[in-house]
């Protein structure tokens, strides 16, 4: 005779994933280098925020970035204008990226030379919210023309995150963006968390967006 | 959407156990889902079944138990359950509540296996 029984697992479904970026985010701490990822919806201006963000820094500090992308390497030639290294992760029909990718395409690259590394995800605001690939920090844009109430609609990937860029805010009148509906919108989803505005356009908003960044990489040096 | 490389992990784990009791048959997967796993419960039904194919998991149930989110809320110095995923704010006092206690979960919990 045939019985069903109940048998006990209790397993994270992502705990490959999980140790794979636990792993990882002790091998960027011991190394001192600071890692920022950067998610999106496709078109928000990802790739120009990087860019900027890689030239202006690399006056002061040691910078490179791993780009995802579904099927170009487009993002890692414009990136490459900005003279760090740049190395592109082409996902084929992955939506997100993984941390094993990281891994993967970290390759030969000597950690201890670098002071901040950013990962920039596929544009996509649904898959990557799960998951972790071991950075310190994760930066969440959504731009002026997007519309305000875009954390509302994707409260997961805001409630993951620890700050938010608002890009294209040269943008903003022409499309009539209501910036204070906006933060308003992002601190429904995440009481609490920091906000920038920016144009990587004009530079508006850079210089406050860098300092506390780099405040940040400061302190991770500090510790070790 | 990732639902299907989800649902592929859970049928690894599900066959790896079955495995360790001789192939056993898996009847039902038991998963908590989180509401903010960031995983579409819809959409990981919808994937089981194209996951299980060609695998001893074949006409097996996924089984969700859906977990919804729990904040503390400071303000009132007690914990709250949350009726929607884009309002972190006391339901009761309205304050902001950002400590996230439970809601995240994306976890197998059990297997129904026929012996």
């Amino acid at each position: 005779m045939t019985q069903t029984r109940l048998v006990e697992v209790r397993q994270n479904v992502l705990k490959h994933n999980d140790v794979l970026a636990r792993e990882l985010r002790e091998r960027f701490e011991e190394a001192g280098v600071f890692v920022a990822s950067f998610v999106s919806s496709p078109g928000s201006g990802k790739t120009a925020f990087l860019e900027k963000t890689l030239t202006l820094l690399k006056e002061k500090y040691r910078v490179a970035a791993l780009v995802g992308d579904l099927a170009t390497e487009n993002d890692a030639a414009r990136l490459a204008r900005s003279e760090v290294p740049v190395k592109q992760i082409v996902t084929g029909t992955i939506c997100h990226l993984e941390a094993q990718m990281i891994e993967n395409a970290l390759g030969d690259w000597d950690l201890n030379e670098l002071d901040c590394l950013f990962i920039e995800n596929v544009g996509n605001l649904v898959c990557p919210s799960s998951y972790d690939l071991g950075e310190a920090l994760r930066v969440v844009l959504m731009s002026t023309t997007e519309g305000e109430d875009k954390p509302l609609k994707y409260p997961t990937i805001f409630n993951t995150a620890d700050v938010a860029v608002i890009t294209k805010t040269d943008l903003a009148e022409a499309v009539e963006f209501d910036s204070q509906a906006a933060h308003a919108s992002i601190q429904a989803v995440r009481p609490g968390m920091k906000i920038f505005e920016v144009s990587s356009k004009t530079g508006a908003g850079m210089d406050e967006w860098l300092q506390w960044l780099s405040g940040n990489f400061n302190n991770l040096k500090s510790k070790i | 959407m990732h639902e299907l490389s989800i649902a592929l992990s859970i049928v690894e784990m599900a066959t790896e156990e079955s495995d360790k009791r001789n192939g056993a048959t898996v009847d039902a997967v038991h998963l908590k889902l989180g509401r903010l796993s960031g995983v579409v419960k819809d959409a990981l039904l919808f994937s089981w079944e194209i996951a299980c194919q060609g695998t001893t998991l074949e006409n097996s149930r996924l089984e969700i138990i859906e977990v919804p989110v729990r904040v503390h809320c400071e303000n009132c110095k007690t914990d709250r359950t949350l009726a929607e995923i884009n309002n972190f704010s006391c339901p009761v006092c309205s304050e902001p509540t950002p400590e996230v206690l439970q809601g995240r979960e994306l976890e197998v919990t059990a297997l129904e296996i026929i012996e």
